[in-house]
């Protein structure tokens, strides 16, 4: 047995404020996170409120922030987060609204898996039997089939902090599974694709990690959403500022050895958009006034032909 | 005051796939849940979905996926029923492969199987180790494709009944504390299993019996109450479950000598015998100095890196972070453990109940498939093979009807009111529900469990009465109208107390050995005096025992060896 140090934020429905609370508990010594909060709810505070099922890290219910950080709190153990004793500090999960001490509203998150049509739309009429569909395509499916739906990506996602359109990490990883299906009709691949390269899809994604970071389950979201952007260009859907951004960056660097920062913004946004454009004159003019912009002159790095020649290599295979 | 032709209580694999057929047949439905759909408990299988497909280089049957369940139920099972689901069950898959299920291939790009316990031929068909959570998932994506009407996080308090007939509940919005009345010509129960009946228990903590307990109350029978299943792999320390689907796959059981032990008590099929058996023997090894701290060992080694990695790697996962245990490299240590009730809702194939207007489906229901034991993987198909069809039979009942609002809104309201205020308004008695729980399940987990006797059973019998008892003066301390924990909390430990007398009630009723219920007292099966089914019924002054014949059509008892 061992003596738990706990601090958990609390929000109160009543008065819609939130303040932290601390418990100190005994639990095994093998105990996860979630095993120190039930012991607490069971026995010291039955206030508490929190979600929680399974215990065996499937059903999702109890992701929370432990730390600062995004984590299932039944496969937490106390011991990983909390090597000498130190207060462990429980959270509801980040980008939500807190319903009720640990319970966060997941509204909004399951909103958006329902955004990108989680359904399979296979070619009809069904056969008999089964479709017919390579193993390793299934195997590569599971993957993504792995999510549990516990909101961990989406909690610790840095981008839905500062954009609540996008559609962030777990639906769009939910998306993959369709894309990647050979099920799937092309008409319906190329819809989704489609809708998918639109503002608050794939290309809204900064790569930060955090998401594969957290994800309990290695669902990698943001490699799948690499995935769906891979296939996106791949089936021609390049009408769009992530698609445009991408082949300025491949092309300044193929070209002259280093990216031309002055070039990325407008060939981004389009080049023949001229209302895109203007949109960004002011923040253009910020950016002159304060020295920010650069330089419009770029040149040629030394060995830059080495470069394109890594480049035309590359594009051969 | 909400009303539906059909409500369908439960958001697992049996509760989805009922709401499903019925808003297929053009009916009003709508979802009931205390837990969003893909929390539910069916996650948690992880093996597999049987079906004898037949077809090319197969010599499956449905008549040998019968008689394998007929014999695994220990001949509990209904015949009739038994026969449906094995007829059924090639469409149900197909239909839930068509939805979406990324099943495993064969070489051809055709459904792959495994093998698994108590069967005869292969046919158990699987996703990894997460098939559960892979159907659950395909089947939460085709709720939303219906635009079904989800009443999500709502925890159901009583059904109503008029004048005989089920119609309706009244339910607690869980985000509010709002108590509403929700109307319907027909109910499918779909609410799931006991585990937290037990302590320790695979099961999920939102497995509270909460469905039984709400039929039972208003006078649907629990038929076979008494057969509980142990599962002979679940992880030492936090209870998890392994798959069957490892042995499946060719994991050995030994004992502390590294001895295989199965081949003394199921030479033939030896770590694939049947449930009950494998735990029986498990049980038997560790009561005899065979075992290393009241557990045995489940062996992967052999199997290698790359198919545990593909086929098994939740359980690697599992055993890694519980047990600190890599099963690549080492045996991990496991035990028989509580994982489901094969009693239920007593429920005839179409998952009518013996109440009018109530149906039900899933684990919560007793159609009668598993009787004195469930093979591995007949419960995936149950759920999808009766939640089909009761969705469909509950449409075809609310046709036939046309029900007038009889008992007032505001009765069926307050009274839940009162019962909740009373809970608020008592002293705390010193002790909290989860310490009542805890007893519970112990006692539980003692007798009732995988050997059983006559003395013991009485004990746990005395003891939830006097829990019962316990029950009535405890305190709800939180009297706040949002995700009261409290108070849901308490109000599932009357729902598991319920259960937990019915379950001992019914043990204590058959005096012979069948199937998962194992009587030192009483070691032998007793066809002449016991091949029944037990049927309990709430009554005042205590549970009242029935009974009721077995289905026989074609397989009549055998001796049962494995």
């Amino acid at each position: 047995m061992k003596t738990v140090n706990l601090k958990v934020k609390r929000f109160d429905p009543a008065t819609r404020k939130s303040k932290f609370q601390d418990y100190q508990v005994e639990v095994d010594d093998s105990a996860a996170v979630l095993d120190a909060i039930i012991e607490v709810r069971e026995y010291q505070d039955e206030t508490l409120a929190v979600r929680c099922s399974c215990r065996s890290a499937i059903c999702g219910s109890c992701a929370m922030r432990v730390n600062g950080h995004a984590k299932l709190a039944c496969m937490t153990k106390v011991s990983s987060v909390s090597p000498n004793g130190e207060t462990i500090v429980v959270e509801p999960l980040g980008n939500a609204e807190p319903v009720k001490d640990l319970v966060a509203d997941m509204g909004p998150f399951w909103a958006k898996v329902k955004q990108v049509q989680p359904w399979l739309k296979p070619s009809l009429p069904a056969p008999d039997r089964e479709y017919i569909a390579p193993q390793e395509a299934m195997q590569d499916l599971v993957g993504a089939v792995n999510c549990i739906m516990c909101g961990a990506c989406v909690s610790d996602c840095t981008v839905l902090e500062v954009d609540k359109n996008f559609i962030g990490p777990a639906a769009l990883a939910k998306a993959y599974r369709f894309v990647g299906d050979p099920r799937e009709t092309q008409t319906a691949r190329d819809e989704r694709l489609s809708q998918l390269s639109k503002y608050g899809g794939i290309w809204d994604c900064t790569h930060c990690y955090e998401c594969v970071q957290v994800c309990p389950k290695d669902v990698a979201p943001m490699e799948r959403i690499l995935d769906i952007r891979r296939a996106a260009v791949a089936a021609g859907f390049r009408d769009n500022n992530g698609t445009r951004h991408s082949d300025s960056f491949a092309r300044s660097v193929k070209h002259t050895g280093s990216l031309d920062e002055f070039r990325l913004l407008p060939e981004s946004l389009g080049l023949d958009d001229i209302a895109a454009q203007l949109k960004f004159v002011p923040t253009a003019l910020r950016a002159i006034a304060k020295g920010k912009v650069p330089s419009p002159l770029h040149h040629k790095r030394p060995g830059a032909e080495h470069v394109t020649r890594i480049f035309d290599e590359m594009e051969k295979e | 005051m909400y009303q539906h032709d059909v409500l369908v209580i439960g958001a697992g694999l049996a509760g989805m796939r009922a709401a499903i057929e019925a808003s297929r047949m053009g009916a009003d439905v709508a979802v009931i849940t205390k837990v969003h759909p893909v929390r539910s408990h069916s996650n948690a299988a992880q093996g597999g979905i049987n079906a004898a497909m037949g077809g090319e280089g197969s010599d499956d049957t449905w008549e040998l996926h019968a008689y394998d369940t007929v014999k695994g139920s220990d001949w509990l099972g209904d015949q009739d029923s038994i026969e449906v689901m094995a007829k059924e069950a090639p469409q149900d898959i197909f239909e839930l492969e068509h939805m979406g299920v990324i099943f495993a291939r064969d070489e051809f790009g055709r459904l792959a199987t495994r093998a698994f316990g108590g069967a005869s031929k292969q046919r158990t068909f699987y996703v990894g180790d997460i098939t559960g959570q892979a159907l659950l998932h395909v089947m939460y994506e085709q709720l939303l494709k219906a635009g079904m009407r989800v009443y999500e996080e709502w925890f159901v308090l009583s059904l109503i009944k008029e004048e005989g007939e089920c119609a309706g509940a009244v339910a607690m919005n869980m985000m509010t504390g709002d108590i509403e009345v929700i109307r319907a010509k027909a109910v499918i129960m779909a609410a799931g299993g006991i585990g937290r009946v037990y302590e320790p228990s695979t099961n999920g903590l939102i497995c509270t019996g909460d469905g039984m307990a709400l039929a039972y109350r208003i006078g649907a029978p629990m038929m076979d109450m008494e057969m509980v299943q142990y599962h002979p792999t679940t992880l030492k320390g936090n209870g998890a479950l392994l798959t069957e689907g490892a042995r499946g796959e060719g994991a050995y059981l030994i004992n502390k000598d590294g001895d295989r032990f199965m081949k003394k008590y199921a030479p033939n099929k030896m770590e694939l015998a049947s449930r009950d058996v494998v735990s029986r023997s498990e049980a038997i090894e560790i009561q005899e100095g065979r075992g290393v701290d009241g557990c045995v060992y489940l062996d992967c080694r052999h199997l290698g890196e790359k198919l545990i990695r593909q086929r098994l790697g939740q359980i690697a996962e599992l055993a890694l972070e519980f047990a600190n245990v890599d099963i690549v490299k080492n045996p991990v240590p496991i035990r028989p453990g509580m994982h489901y009730i094969m009693g239920g809702i007593k429920t005839n194939a179409d998952g009518a109940s013996y109440v009018p207007g109530l149906f039900a489906a899933g684990e919560c229901a007793n159609v009668s498939i598993h009787g004195g034991n469930r093979l591995g993987a007949n419960s995936l198909l149950e759920t999808v093979v009766f939640g089909r069809r009761s969705g469909k039979a509950a449409v075809e009942f609310a046709r036939s009807k046309a029900k007038p609002v009889r008992i007032s809104e505001t009765m069926l309201v307050e009274q839940q009111k009162a019962k909740i205020q009373k809970l608020m308004d008592q002293p705390y008695p010193g002790y909290t529900s989860a310490r009542v729980r805890l007893e519970m399940g112990k006692i539980m987990d003692k007798h009732v469990s995988v050997f059983r006797t006559e003395q013991g059973m009485k004990e746990a019998g005395d003891t939830i009465l006097r829990l019962m008892q316990q029950y009535h003066k405890l305190s709800v301390r939180d009297h706040g109208k949002v995700y009261n924990w409290n108070l849901f909390s308490t109000l599932e430990l009357e729902n598991m107390l319920d259960v937990a007398e019915a379950t001992c009630m019914s043990a204590l009723a058959r005096k012979e050995s069948r199937g998962a219920h194992s009587r030192l007292d009483f070691p032998d099966r007793n066809d002449k005096e016991w091949m029944k089914h037990t049927l309990v019924y709430k009554a005042e002054g205590g549970p009242k025992i029935d009974y009721l014949p077995v289905v026989i059509t074609q397989w009549p008892p055998e001796r049962r060896t494995y």
